[in-house]
């Protein structure tokens, strides 16, 4: 098992290196180049030059490439042109929160979708089975930031149920500790402060959550369908086992094996593509800092966030990888 | 050789696996005949293409179905901060906050809809399967290294990789049909090129070679046909998730910014704005969207069924 996870590590090289020629090849194919990125449109010629000079932006390509690559292996992508800050430190404020909303999302996903999907299954061909199959094909067709917008509508500004916006009010004077607006406040014990931050996690997260809800209903009753019919249920229904056993060991735990994967995979994809929901929810994550960026032309702070995110991306499905090694051997073996 | 992203790939090489293969008992009915025999009797696969037929009928005939002028700014001189006429007589849907009739703006909007999700899907599979076939047909070291693009590409999640295009080529509507293709061409690649080797040790493409057919005929008369069929149904699927991505696109500010040239992304993500004023304005964009992204996915799902071996009984 050491083995295989080494060797699924060791791979990673080549893909972060190749990401990060994309995006050095990226912000050199700007107009205007990294000069202008860092100091804005209004720059003047001089500035500009100065910079280029300042930064080595005169040097052969493949210099400035290893420079980058020095720097981003440190975790520097430079500083953000609107707020000036490094763009590293945005990142490691703003990623709690899109952790926060995307863990919500996919247990509100899971809790519901697993239970439908199976739900659908067994009573396959009835009302609830049609029901769900025709409400995932829905989800996915579904704009995100529409359904994101008709929650906010409905539930924040017509009945006023639930925040519309932001992580957390802004009268609430919180001790933050990891950034994780609910987590800080289980820790701190303050509890309505925690309440608070939970709540606004509820329509965006709902929003976000309908994809991977649709998809993993899908998967989960169709994998259902699959097992029941496989030889060794009969066996087991046949050899008297109670049925709650063959239910619970025998196809659950065989069905699930395809979901997790869908579960792994829609997590990377959740924590990477929040920008839709969070913009709308003016939510203050990952997703809708990369918003003010495009909006701000903020082509420094874009790139790190999409080098960092990648990586993400490119790390959780490592994890679902090796946890499919682990709850399916015959991967290892390959 | 496996690398990051097993089973995402995993996923894309087991459609692409069960390409061309011919059911027991039915090796006498081409595949393409005996799937269409099936799709005529799936009530869902008809449900499907009357809805994109209707919708391609639409956009044909835009210029003649519009009721009026999409650009016209009719009823503009009736518009207040905070309020936006509804529908009345002439104007079935209401005006938008320009003063412009909706009815006119949602026909006419399908042609760029349509044609934007349809020029980026297209665009993206046929350089998919460009990369797939160079790597299919000629194995070897040009298959690890074109692979090994493919599945960089492939680890960036689909619309940073679209947002990131179009802020690289610039808001218009070729860069924003560009960065959709973009994120279909890795899928594409990898499907085809998976089917193809699947396909390669058939029978048929041995028994090609045993009769001394060049390989240039073997490839693109023989396998590649056979190699298709994923790829149909995948494409078919990416029409939807193209028009959607485009929407949101759209709203992200990265669209079209000619707002002379209606589309249902830019209709839908201006009148966010006006959504307490009146939500209409949004409703009726969204789902013409909705209803076309499900009508090509009840149409992919079915020719997957057909087409599949597996669900054919």
């Amino acid at each position: 098992m050491l083995r295989f996870v080494v060797r699924r590590l060791l791979q990673l090289i080549p893909i972060l290196l190749g990401l990060s020629v994309l995006l050095f090849a990226w912000l050199r194919a700007l107009p205007g180049g990294p000069a202008q990125a860092a100091l804005g449109e209004r720059a003047t010629p001089e500035a500009i030059a100065r910079y280029n000079e300042l930064f080595g932006l005169d040097q052969p390509i493949y210099v400035q490439y290893l420079r980058f690559l020095g720097r981003a292996v440190q975790l520097d992508f430079g500083n953000s042109t609107r707020t000036g800050r490094p763009v590293t430190e945005e990142f490691l404020e703003r990623m709690p929160g899109t952790i926060e909303l995307t863990l919500f999302a996919m247990v509100f996903a899971i809790g519901v979708g697993i239970p439908l999907g199976y739900l659908a299954a067994r009573r396959h061909g009835s009302w609830i089975d049609s029901t769900s199959v025709i409400g995932s094909l829905l989800g996915v067709a579904i704009p995100v930031f529409f359904l994101a917008y008709l929650l906010r509508l409905v539930f924040a500004v017509e009945l006023g149920w639930l925040p519309g916006s932001g992580r957390q009010e802004v009268r609430i004077d919180a001790t933050r500790v990891t950034n994780f607006y609910v987590l800080d406040g289980v820790l701190t014990g303050e509890w309505d402060a925690a309440w608070d931050a939970f709540t606004h996690l509820v329509l965006p997260g709902i929003a976000l959550g309908t994809i991977p809800l649709a998809i993993i209903v899908r998967i989960t009753r169709a994998s259902v369908l699959d097992v029941v019919n496989e030889d060794y249920v009969r066996t087991a229904n046949a050899k008297g086992l109670a049925t709650q056993t063959v239910r619970r060991r025998h196809i659950l735990r065989n069905a699930l094996l395809p979901v997790s994967t869908t579960i792994g995979l829609q997590t990377g994809l959740l924590l990477s593509g929040a920008v839709l929901t969070e913009t709308v929810f003016a939510f203050g994550g990952v997703g809708s800092a990369i918003y003010d960026a495009i909006f701000g032309r903020d082509y420094a702070l874009l790139q790190g966030f999409v080098l960092l995110l990648a990586i993400m991306y490119v790390l959780v499905n490592l994890l679902v990888d090796i946890s499919y090694g682990l709850l399916d051997p015959r991967v290892r073996v390959s | 050789m496996t690398a990051i992203g097993d089973v995402k790939r995993r996923r894309i090489d087991e459609l692409a696996a069960r390409a061309g293969q011919v059911p027991e008992g039915e090796g006498g009915v081409s595949l393409t005949r005996s799937a269409f025999r099936r799709l005529r009797r799936d009530p869902v696969a008809i449900a499907g293409a009357v809805i994109v037929v209707v919708f391609l009928l639409v956009a044909a005939f835009a210029p003649w179905l519009a009721p009026r002028d999409p650009l016209a700014q009719t009823l503009l001189s009736e518009i207040r901060p905070g309020y936006i006429p509804g529908s009345r007589e002439g104007f079935p849907l209401g005006v938008d906050n320009l003063g412009r009739d909706v009815l006119s703006r949602l026909i006419v909007g399908s042609r760029q809809s349509l044609l934007i999700g349809v020029v980026s899907t297209l665009l993206g599979a046929v350089v998919g399967m460009a990369i797939g076939v160079l790597a299919g047909a000629l194995g070897g070291w040009v298959d690890s290294v074109v692979m090994r693009f493919v599945d960089i590409l492939l680890s960036i999640p689909g619309l940073l990789m679209a947002i990131s295009i179009s802020v690289l080529l610039g808001q218009n509507q070729y860069s924003l049909v560009i960065a959709i293709a973009v994120t279909q061409v890795p899928v594409f690649a990898r499907l085809l090129r998976g089917s193809m080797l699947s396909q390669r040790n058939s029978d048929y493409a041995l028994a090609a070679r045993a009769l001394g057919v060049r390989r240039g005929r073997i490839v693109f008369g023989h396998v590649l046909p056979n190699s298709l069929s994923p790829v149909i149904v995948q494409a078919t699927l990416s029409l939807a998730t193209a028009i959607i991505e485009a929407a949101a696109l759209s709203f992200l500010g990265l669209g079209d910014p000619d707002l002379g040239r209606p589309e249902w992304g830019a209709m839908l993500a201006n009148a966010q704005q006006f959504l307490g004023v009146r939500p209409e304005l949004a409703i009726y964009p969204a789902l013409c969207i909705i209803v076309v992204a499900l009508g090509f996915t009840l149409l992919g799902e079915s020719l997957r069924e057909a087409l599949d071996p597996k669900f054919r009984r």
